[in-house]
């Protein structure tokens, strides 16, 4: 039943297809999401993890099934309402997706603006913020002077200064060494232990071993249950 | 508000060269549209005032006694539309005459007598300074017996409404090309920031930005360069208005080119006219190249 009145879930899929013309993406994926959940969505390369994260945010629709996010069903969304959808969510991407010609400060407080923040208000979170990823001295360097670790730490600052419902992560640790790569994983656990919801999507065993989440396998677009780690 | 209009002025900053060449193309098609308004005005202010100082010129037939003088005077005022009537004598006329054509007055010397004749200078009241009205008072009063001739320059005016009214037509076509020419550069610049910027644009709308967000600036970045063309065009009218208008004040003294700027309300319009340009041309550009 698709009601979105499950109070403890926050995503709920149901019978989900994604094409590519007539390649399968996704299978038949149904799935629960439950709030201040902290799920790994693992599998190899190709296997339909980045594929199933886009999904949520809308960043291309289903091709059959169902999805609720926080009550909405996105398949009757309108396009006015998409904003206010990606705002439940701080996203992580795998390419960092940082503008290249704006500062550290501005990529970061533009998800503030986005929302109609006063300035004298976004000034401080966003200070506050990268102070906790521990970036604030770079708060005037641009992206592309800044290492991929570095890049990252701003990519998870930009994630979290909205105050999201919901983190999606995609292979957050994946060009990391492993010290930076604790950093990424202990400021989602900071996130998650404030109450958010964490999805990842990585292969990176070593991380889902160190954070200890729920964890769902993916193999040729279907889910395949807990995964063996 | 505040936010989206520090983002537009950081843009244009961004994009410097494409901003200049956008508010050089719009002052440039001010200018061109201000000047033709000007000449206009001023055309149209000259010919008015022509046509309120329009007056009849009745000549009389040679050989009329002076006695009879009041009787036809009488009878010119009698004609409705006539406000005054005023006799020049052949004399006062070869006299003015004489004034007029001081550096040719050896062929007037050579003459053994007055060629002109006496005549009645005629003024119409306010209601029929129209041509018809003008054409119809001088039919009467050329159908007294007395009067040899009547002259009121209407065909050369005629003439010049005509040709004027050809400029003005000119004027409005150039006007149209000249405005669609800028709504054009407006949408190209505006289609050139949003292709180097198109990554950007697709992070804002990933990170939950509003289109609202993402188009606002580009709307105030035009409006913004509307507002400066606008102004730089109308201010390079004026200082030129201002050169060539004390060089022709130096030369002539004549009520006929006492030219004046445009009103400030008509500038003030055109430099709407100019946010316009802007805002329409980059509606065009966000309704073509950012579909959500």
């Amino acid at each position: 039943m698709i009601d979105g009145k499950d109070k403890s879930s926050i995503i709920q899929m149901f019978h989900v297809h994604k094409y590519y013309g007539s390649k399968k993406a996704l299978v038949d994926i149904s799935l629960n999401v439950s709030k201040n959940d902290f799920l790994f969505i693992s599998g190899p390369s190709g296997a339909g993890k980045s594929t199933l994260l886009r999904l949520l945010y809308l960043g291309e629709p289903v091709s059959e099934g169902q999805v609720l996010v926080d009550g909405m069903n996105l398949s009757r969304i309108s396009r006015k309402k998409i904003p206010f959808l990606r705002r439940k969510f701080g996203i992580i991407f795998q390419d960092y997706k940082l503008i290249s010609t704006k500062t550290v400060f501005d990529n970061v407080a533009l998800v503030l603006e986005a929302s109609g923040k006063k300035r004298k208000f976004i000034e401080k979170k966003v200070r506050s913020v990268l102070r906790t990823v521990g970036i604030e001295r770079r708060i005037n360097a641009l992206p592309p002077s800044l290492s991929g670790g570095e890049q990252q730490r701003v990519a998870v600052a930009r994630a979290v200064v909205g105050v999201p419902r919901i983190i999606l992560a995609d292979e957050p640790t994946g060009s990391l060494d492993s010290d930076s790569a604790d950093i990424i994983l202990n400021l989602l656990k900071g996130f998650h232990t404030h109450g958010g919801t964490v999805i990842v999507a990585t292969h990176d065993k070593e991380l889902i071993r160190k954070a200890g989440g729920r964890i769902l396998y993916l193999k040729q677009g279907r889910l395949l249950g807990p995964a063996p780690i | 508000m505040a936010t989206y209009y520090h983002r537009a002025v950081q843009d244009i900053k961004d994009n410097g060269f494409l901003s200049a060449v956008t508010i050089i193309t719009i002052a440039l098609s001010i200018l061109i549209v201000s000047a033709f308004a000007l000449f206009f005005t001023n055309a149209n202010n000259v010919m008015n005032h022509w046509k309120k100082s329009a007056r009849i010129m009745a000549y009389l037939k040679p050989g009329i006694s002076q006695k009879n003088f009041p009787d036809i005077k009488r009878k010119i005022q009698e004609i409705y539309g006539v406000q005054d009537v005023n006799f020049i004598s052949k004399e006062e006329a070869f006299k003015k005459l004489k004034e007029q054509m001081k550096r040719q007055s050896s062929i007037l010397m050579n003459l053994n007598e007055n060629p002109l004749p006496d005549a009645f200078e005629i003024c119409m009241i306010a209601s029929s300074q129209r041509d018809e009205k003008i054409e119809e008072i001088a039919t009467r009063i050329e159908s007294l017996p007395s009067i040899e001739d009547v002259e009121y320059g209407r065909k050369w005016l005629e003439r010049f409404t005509n040709i004027f009214d050809l400029f003005r037509l000119a004027g409005y076509a150039m006007g149209g090309i000249f405005f669609m020419a800028a709504v054009f550069i407006v949408a190209n610049t505006i289609r050139l920031v949003i292709y180097t910027r198109r990554e950007e644009i697709k992070i804002m709308r990933l990170v939950g930005a509003s289109e609202k967000f993402i188009r606002g600036p580009f709307y105030i970045e035009s409006i913004i360069q509307g507002t400066l063309g606008g102004i730089i065009g109308i201010a390079v009218l004026f200082i030129t208005f201002k050169l060539i208008s004390s060089n022709v004040e130096h030369s002539f003294k004549y009520e006929l080119l006492n030219i004046k700027f445009l009103s400030p309300e008509f500038y003030c319009g055109i430099i709407l006219c100019s946010m316009f340009v802007g805002w329409l041309g980059c509606y065009i550009a966000l309704k073509q190249f950012l579909k959500a």
